[in-house]
């Protein structure tokens, strides 16, 4: 009786203490940052009122619309075209890379680690690189796209195969088959449904990635934000996020619908 | 070699003095020392002497971890063992390249405790991966298979009572149509042996009748060596011709089902009778 009861004192003694830390620190931290949630809180209502005055759009925003709608189009298309030439190679990769499918450990050891470089590098760094090279364009926006989504895929491709086909690759080399007969007749039929979905997630991450990338290379709606927001005109920049959030609503219902009929 | 064609009286608890003819002396399978260990210290199977005929129906039982999947999937080198040798067919299978290998593994069928089979397939195009060790590689890749082999699997699939569901997709069937569709694969490659690794473990008491009543008719009808691992004793006890006891990767028990005591199954299973569920 006495040991239970000690037990459950103890909890509550550990509870109090860490949420005592916690306090703490925070307000240790608050104080050397010289940061107020006072203040922080007080400030609330005056930016929601500039945010209400300045950011919605007015009449001289929509007289932009059409400007705002092409380079959304091409930003869409541009995370399309990466996302899908990313994925056929990654795809390649992540057969090598993956343990059931693999060739040989030196090659999956390679693809893991190649996969990994550009995976971690974001987006933004590749923009910043590829610029010097390719300057501003569409192209260094292609490239910086291409390579990170490469490098997710890659990854998310070798969790898809090595966890929906290991069954049938089993039977399929139980069978006899060749290497090419087990990847094409079995692994790329059980693993289909992951990897599309992940094209699609890629294709709605892409199109949020494309707005600092465009804003560094010089091309689709992140120059345009870019832009506008230099110039002060925040009716304008308040239309083209509202533009964004909506193609990403739409892409995301799309992508449902297609992924529905696929699987 | 002269093959005797003898006829033996076996006593069986389904049928009481039933007679068979066996085609005495070809023996199908002849394992020899076979020793596997993933590290130096715990050995997964040890000494393990076997050897089935062709035709036979052998059950392999015991505890879990005793090395009966390992067991199994030795014999057509899925796992390599550590030392030991595997003759099937009169050719050695420790030391194959991969190309005979494969030639060897079209003449072993498989059938497994998950069916293994790819859902979003047809049950007919499931049944036709059988053909690929038979297959080049560009001729599987695009599916391109003879008229005999499609109606070799229309005929299997019609022994096995599928031939209905034969355009269905494999992830809408339920658990024993999805078996069938897993033994239909297996006797498509016309096989000499077929392993199967606790194939009515995931079955309602119904389905696993009908697999392994399927399972014996392929045994004594089409004459091919059914090897089976079992959870279940009774099960093994009433379809076998041969019952294998394992434990610990050593075969304790090696004979026909009549013979299996209460003594031999507390060697195999480190209990006694009472203390396990066996029908």
């Amino acid at each position: 009786m006495n040991g239970s009861l000690d037990v459950i004192k103890k909890k509550k003694i550990q509870m109090t203490l860490v949420l005592l830390i916690l306090l703490l620190c925070t307000m240790g931290t608050s104080m050397l940052t010289d940061f107020s949630f006072a203040d922080g809180f007080a400030s609330v209502p005056g930016t929601i009122v500039w945010m209400t005055t300045n950011l919605i759009p007015g009449a001289e925003a929509f007289e932009n619309l059409s400007k705002i709608l092409s380079k959304l189009w091409e930003t869409i298309v541009l995370s399309i075209i990466s996302t899908t030439t990313a994925g056929v190679i990654a795809l390649f990769f992540a057969l090598l890379g993956s343990k059931t499918t693999k060739v040989n450990q030196p090659f999956a050891l390679l693809a893991r680690l190649v996969a990994s470089v550009f995976r971690n590098i974001p987006a933004v760094a590749w923009a910043l690189v590829l610029v010097i090279s390719f300057g501003h364009n569409v192209v260094t926006g292609y490239f910086a796209l291409f390579f990170t989504t490469f490098g997710f895929l890659v990854r998310a491709f070798i969790e898809t195969i090595d966890e929906a086909s290991v069954e049938s690759v089993e039977a399929l080399n139980a069978t006899g088959a060749t290497y090419f007969q087990m990847v094409f007749r079995g692994v790329i039929p059980e693993s289909l449904p992951q990897m599309v979905s992940w094209l699609f997630f890629m294709i709605d991450t892409n199109i949020r990635n494309a707005t600092l990338v465009g804003l560094l290379t010089g091309t689709g709606i992140g120059y345009l934000f870019d832009m506008y927001y230099k110039r002060l005109d925040y009716g304008t920049v308040g239309l083209i996020t509202i533009c964004i959030i909506a193609i990403v609503i739409a892409i995301e219902f799309i992508s449902n619908k297609v992924r529905r009929l696929i699987l | 070699m002269p093959q005797v064609l003898t006829e033996e009286r076996i006593v069986s608890t389904q049928e009481p003095a039933s007679t068979r003819i066996r085609e005495q002396g070809k023996t199908i399978l002849k394992v020899q020392d076979l020793f596997k260990s993933y590290n130096r210290n715990t050995p997964v199977l040890q000494n393990i002497q076997m050897e089935l005929e062709q035709g036979e129906f052998v059950s392999i039982i015991g505890p879990s971890g005793a090395g009966k999947s390992t067991l199994l999937r030795c014999i057509n080198r899925m796992i390599d063992p550590t030392n030991g040798s595997i003759l099937f067919d009169d050719v050695e299978m420790a030391n194959l390249n991969k190309t005979d290998l494969r030639k060897q593994r079209t003449k072993i069928g498989m059938v497994f405790q998950h069916y293994n089979l790819v859902s979003r397939l047809t049950v007919f195009e499931n049944v036709l991966h059988g053909r690929f060790g038979y297959k080049s590689t560009l001729h599987g890749v695009f599916s391109l298979f003879t008229e005999e082999e499609k109606k070799l699997a229309l005929t299997i699939l019609d022994k096995l009572g599928m031939k209905e569901f034969a355009y269905k997709r494999c992830d809408q069937l339920s658990g024993g149509q999805k078996q069938r569709v897993g033994i239909a694969r297996a006797l498509v490659q016309q096989p000499k042996l077929l392993l199967c690794d606790e194939p009515i473990a995931s079955l309602d008491p119904n389905s696993s009748k009908v697999i392994m009543d399927h399972l014996k008719d392929i045994s004594e009808t089409m004459g091919i060596t059914v090897l089976v691992n079992l959870h279940q004793v009774d099960v093994a006890l009433k379809y076998s011709d041969r019952v294998i006891g394992l434990n610990k990767g050593r075969i304790v028990y090696e004979g026909v089902p009549e013979k299996l005591s209460n003594m031999a199954i507390r060697d195999i299973y480190g209990s006694e009778v009472e203390d396990l569920i066996l029908e």
